[in-house]
């Protein structure tokens, strides 16, 4: 899942051709305030992240809270300025002024947790798709513009539109609304979408549903999707790709099934063995309990090191850099440097 | 603590009821205006058991737990049923607590009849409660300690400072948190901690029941393992019973004994955890399963549960899953299911479902059998659960130890 550009690793599913969004070497720090005062210590968010996402595909982002997915989403729709490193939109580096910067939002849009806020509640469905008609596409009626709303209500399966276009969110289920916040994303006929937890808040009936709906648009339109998620068995269910975050790092990626059935980093193997699953042969061993380190003051090495059950004297010095583990899969994790395989190999 | 014996020999009685919830309703508001949000509910929580609710959001799992408890505030109304709670089990673990549950000897109490005093006595030292949001549920201006050793103030008139110090420090320590944040803020706490701190909190009277409402649905995957592990250690050492409420129901399938799914303010259906997992009754219980996608074997499409739950105020004729049912009748639009065992199988499990009345084919999905057939003896099936949707005092065979 990987491909390599200039000795970096670039995280996604691999595809030929230009992937519809990369960004390479993304970094955020983010100051920390004392008081009113700016002091000289900084949040780790994200530390130095590759990634390519190529139309036609999902890629799941899974992590603990904290872990700096949710960062990363907002890095990559540029809702929050990077500390360095950039974005490429179909290959070419995104420009900074202001004309670039719409056309950037006309590409890539994304979508919110929790559909009961990002909604306004005084505006009616018909209010939140036209904005965004109005501004991105243009349209050179009234009756034309009614049309496209009506349109992208079908799009995201809230038929007959006209049921729903002139309703209030609040007249409308969890699933509904989020479909709504989907449907405004299309608008500006995006080639990226990015959904950060988009299902979390909505009702256990009704999740499969809306990825039932990311999982069309990525094969009926071709969009290129990020699914940020806590949840690895629904990114398992909808991603080609998983990239396991931690501390604000990557540390393990590669193709879906096999993140799941042979996951090569312990934090990955933690994750799984912590999940829910009615069908676990055994009882739950927890290797690695505790929690995430703090990202002002990130530990030395692997970030992971604190925890790790395998931890060697390496990982408490030096960064592990992402070593291929199988087929398209990549783990951030010494054990599978040949150099440094002394410790019992690390086993799902 | 003096009721260490006493927890021992609880926990060797397991099987006999603790709590039993029979036919309690609750509305919200009054007169015409009311919403009733729970219709006929029963349940028995046996000592050591865990029993797991599941359901959405407004299915009234929550609802139930504040209604059993006396917490209830207004607008709910409790109209009906009754709450009875065993104090010290009917085989008279007889010096049990440290004198707290002396009044009713061994009748049961109907919580739903006790005064005031009564309930201030059952509160916490047998019958603890673990809210959802433990930053809402801890009071943020106080410090660890004052917050654990309060209850220890009311209950146990004869305990020193020094002791109830010690205590304090004890439970956090069960609990897993060193006793260095005792003199902490709820906010200088993770959320994994303040969840510890709760469970700990209702720990401190060694309970004999402990309703937890989503205790962990706020935390990481990582940290909710690491408590429900914690929970179950402390349960088999103390041997409390615990209600688990959730809505995700593949975490239930792997801590609960026994699961009662919600629907619509009722409850649909009841098992034994593997059986409900391997073989439901309930359309809605086989949609709940499909609804969690898996982490082995093939990828395939699932679909869920078309449609979305229905709002209280407005439920549905007849059986209110009636529109999100791929298998709804004419009879499912206009009567109300009877929850009792489906026809032709014995034991202690119900479903509420016209599928299930033996007067239909049932389709495949719906009539699987539970891989290991539990070894019930022929115990006389028919009379009582047919009769009256009061189906859990009855039956109470032994089969419950394979678990």
């Amino acid at each position: 899942m990987t491909t390599e550009i200039e000795g970096r690793v670039v995280h996604g599913p691999k595809r030929t051709g230009v992937p519809a969004l990369e960004a390479r070497g993304l970094t955020k720090h983010f100051p920390v305030h004392n008081g009113i005062r700016r002091s000289a210590q900084y949040v780790h968010a994200v530390d130095d992240i590759s990634i390519a996402l190529p139309e036609g595909t999902v890629t799941a982002v899974v992590g603990e809270s904290g872990s700096g997915k949710s960062t990363l989403a907002r890095l990559l729709v540029q809702l929050i300025t990077p500390t360095s490193g950039e974005l490429l939109l179909d290959g070419e580096p995104v420009g900074s002024g202001s004309r670039a910067r719409r056309d950037y939002t006309s590409q890539v849009h994304l979508v919110l947790q929790d559909p009961f806020s990002s909604l306004n509640a005084v505006h009616t469905v018909r209010y939140h798709l036209e904005r965004p008609l109005k501004l991105h596409r243009r349209p050179g009626s009234a009756k034309e513009l009614d049309e496209l709303a009506k349109a992208l209500l079908e799009r995201v399966a809230l038929s007959p539109a006209d049921r729903y276009i002139d309703t209030y969110p609040h007249e409308l289920s969890g699933g509904q609304r989020q479909r709504v916040a989907i449907a405004r994303g299309l608008a500006v006929e995006p080639r990226v979408l990015l959904a950060d937890e988009p299902v979390s808040m909505l009702d256990v009936s009704i999740r499969l549903g809306v990825l039932n709906l990311l999982d069309e648009l990525r094969e009926r339109e071709r969009l290129a999707v990020l699914y940020v998620t806590h949840d690895i068995a629904s990114a398992r269910y909808l991603a080609d790709t998983v990239v396991v975050m931690y501390a604000g790092q990557v540390v393990e990626s590669g193709p879906a099934l096999q993140i799941t059935g042979s996951p090569a980093h312990p934090y990955t193997q933690l994750l799984l063995s912590a999940a829910p699953d009615p069908q676990r042969p055994d009882s739950v061993v927890l290797r690695g309990r505790g929690a995430p380190p703090s990202l002002v003051d990130p530990p030395d090495g692997c970030r992971f090191n604190p925890r790790c059950p395998f931890a060697m004297d390496v990982c408490r010095t030096s960064t592990p850099p992402a070593l291929p583990v199988g087929d398209d899969q990549v783990a951030a994790c010494w054990l599978h440097s040949p150099d440094h395989r002394s410790a019992p190999a690390a086993t799902p | 603590m003096t009721s260490a014996s006493a927890s021992t020999s609880t926990s060797t009685a397991t099987g006999s009821p603790v709590l039993e919830v029979r036919d309690l309703r609750v509305d919200y508001g009054l007169g015409a205006a009311a919403v009733r949000a729970i219709t006929d509910a029963s349940l028995t929580l046996h000592r050591g058991e865990v029993l797991g609710l599941a359901g959405e959001s407004g299915s009234g799992k929550s609802t139930l737990a504040y209604a059993l408890t006396r917490l209830l505030r207004a607008p709910g109304v409790i109209t009906g049923g009754e709450v009875l709670f065993h104090a010290n089990g009917p085989d008279g673990g007889s010096s049990g607590g440290s004198g707290a549950g002396r009044g009713g000897g061994s009748a049961p109490m109907d919580l739903l009849a006790a005064t005031a005093a009564d309930l201030r006595r059952i509160r916490w030292s047998q019958l603890a409660v673990v809210f959802q949001s433990a930053m809402h549920a801890l009071n943020p201006v106080a410090r660890v300690d004052a917050q654990l050793t309060d209850a220890l103030k009311a209950h146990r008139a004869g305990m020193t400072g020094d002791q109830r110090r010690e205590r304090a420090v004890e439970l956090l320590r069960m609990v897993g948190i060193s006793e260095d944040r005792l003199r902490s803020y709820p906010h200088e706490l993770s959320g994994g901690m303040r969840q510890r701190v709760m469970i700990a909190m209702a720990l401190a009277l060694e309970p004999q029941v402990v309703i937890m409402d989503e205790p962990t649905t706020a935390l990481d995957v990582v940290t909710q393992r690491e408590i429900i592990e914690e929970l179950m250690q402390l349960k088999e050492r103390l041997g409390f019973a615990i209600v688990f409420i959730t809505h995700d129901l593949s975490l239930l399938i792997e801590l609960a004994d026994r699961i009662a799914i919600m629907y619509g303010g009722r409850i649909v259906e009841q098992a034994d955890s593997q059986t409900l997992f391997r073989a439901p009754r309930h359309p809605y219980s086989l949609g709940l399963l499909n609804s969690f996608p898996s982490l082995h074997g093939e990828r395939v499409r699932m679909e869920g549960i078309p449609g979305s739950p229905p709002s209280l105020s407005t439920l549905p004729s007849g059986c209110s899953f009636h529109p999100r049912c791929p298998y709804a009748m004419d009879r499912c639009r206009e009567e109300v299911p009877v929850l009792r065992s489906p026809t032709g199988e014995t034991g202690d499990r119900t479903a509420a479902c016209w599928l299930q009345d033996g007067q239909q084919t049932v389709p495949a999905d719906l009539s699987l059998t539970a891989a290991p057939p539990p070894p019930t003896a022929a115990a006389a099936p028919g009379s009582a659960a047919a009769s009256t949707p009061a189906s859990a005092p009855a039956p109470a065979p032994v089969d419950r130890s394979l678990l």
